[in-house]
């Protein structure tokens, strides 16, 4: 499928034809927002995006996952427990710990129900200044090495929107220390840490550098005319979210850097 | 019917920013001998019939996998409460 623009003459990008082979499966539970931003990333980045629904019992053909940001059962009892034992979690927990370490990416929400699944360390909490937050932040990607940070440069500095409540990253000192000696911080927020996250942690990743999490949301910067450069010209780009969807996508179709 | 209660508690090496905002409150309320916070969550499991240990056993491991989340949060007290 081809996106056009919502606005302007600019095109988001020049999607490459040979990744639309790649299908992203796109996760919904009930109370997921994000789900269509997500589905629309994966396209303009020029993959194919499967809709997924939570009682599914089947992952089908898809070769990677998006958890995309929300309320999943609206927060209740903790942002993602509930959804965490939803049936089609079973399956990509399985599948990512499988030898073929499905990628997976959780964003906001997603990021939390992947805490939640125990396919992250860690927990988020209540922000520290306990007000919901919504602006653009710098991130500073740490390590390009992910199956979701391949098209990124270790050490590139990128703009995407955040907006949460429930953000602060916390973790047990001995786990912080191994994430930072395994090279498994991601991202870390620069310049101003929005949420009291431990060591300004936004994002990290599993072992394999297949799962990824983050509190911010690069699907909401794909777009020019969409993205943090329209709102602010705080120095980021629109489309500085987009290379999350085509490191996977390169990945996938084993073209990657 | 009989209930089994299940607390929570934030673990205490974890800031409760909740808390932090409730003890800030409270000498704006007048209540001025609280030094701190810490907010919790209270769960009351109603069974019908009987509290067997099986089911006793079942809330607990209730306890630690669904409604809390050990990252983070302890369970302080699991116990029966007779309706």
């Amino acid at each position: 499928m081809t996106e056009l623009p919502l606005i302007g003459e600019a095109i988001a990008v020049a999607a490459e034809p040979r990744l639309a082979g790649a299908k992203i499966g796109v996760v919904t539970f009930p109370g997921t927002l994000d789900d269509r931003d997500a589905a629309r990333a994966v396209r303009l980045a020029g993959g194919t995006a499967v809709p997924l629904w939570h009682a599914d019992t089947a992952l089908g053909d898809v070769d990677a996952v998006v958890i995309p940001g929300g309320f999943s059962y609206g927060d209740y009892l903790r942002a993602g427990a509930i959804a965490r034992f939803a049936p089609l979690m079973a399956k990509i927990i399985d599948a990512a710990n499988s030898d073929a370490k499905l990628p997976v990416l959780g964003i906001c929400n997603g990021f939390q129900i992947l805490t939640e699944s125990h396919l992250l360390p860690g927990s988020m909490i209540k922000n520290d200044h306990l007000k919901f937050l919504c602006r653009d932040q710098v991130l500073r990607v740490e390590n390009s090495n992910t199956a979701w940070t391949l098209d990124y440069e270790a050490g590139q500095e990128i703009t995407v929107p955040l907006k949460n409540q429930d953000g602060q990253y916390i973790a047990d000192e001995k786990t912080l220390d191994a994430l930072e000696a395994e090279g498994r911080v991601a991202f870390r927020y620069v310049g101003f840490n929005p949420n009291g996250s431990r060591r300004d942690i936004a994002g990290i990743s599993n072992a394999a550098g297949n799962v990824v999490g983050l509190m911010p949301h690069p699907e909401h910067a794909t777009e020019v005319g969409f993205g943090p450069q329209s709102l602010d010209g705080i120095g980021g780009s629109d489309t500085d979210g987009l290379g999350f969807f085509t490191s996977v996508l390169n990945k996938i179709v084993g073209g990657a850097k | 019917m009989p209930r089994i209660v299940v607390d929570v508690m934030p673990k205490p090496e974890i800031l409760d920013p909740q808390g932090k905002a409730i003890v800030g409150a409270l000498p704006r309320l007048g209540f001025t001998g609280f030094s701190s916070v810490r907010q919790g969550k209270r769960f009351e499991l109603t069974v019908d019939g009987e509290v067997t240990d099986a089911i006793l056993a079942q809330a607990r491991e209730a306890a630690e996998t669904l409604l809390s989340n050990p990252v983070i949060e302890d369970v302080v007290n699991v116990e029966v409460v007779e309706a």
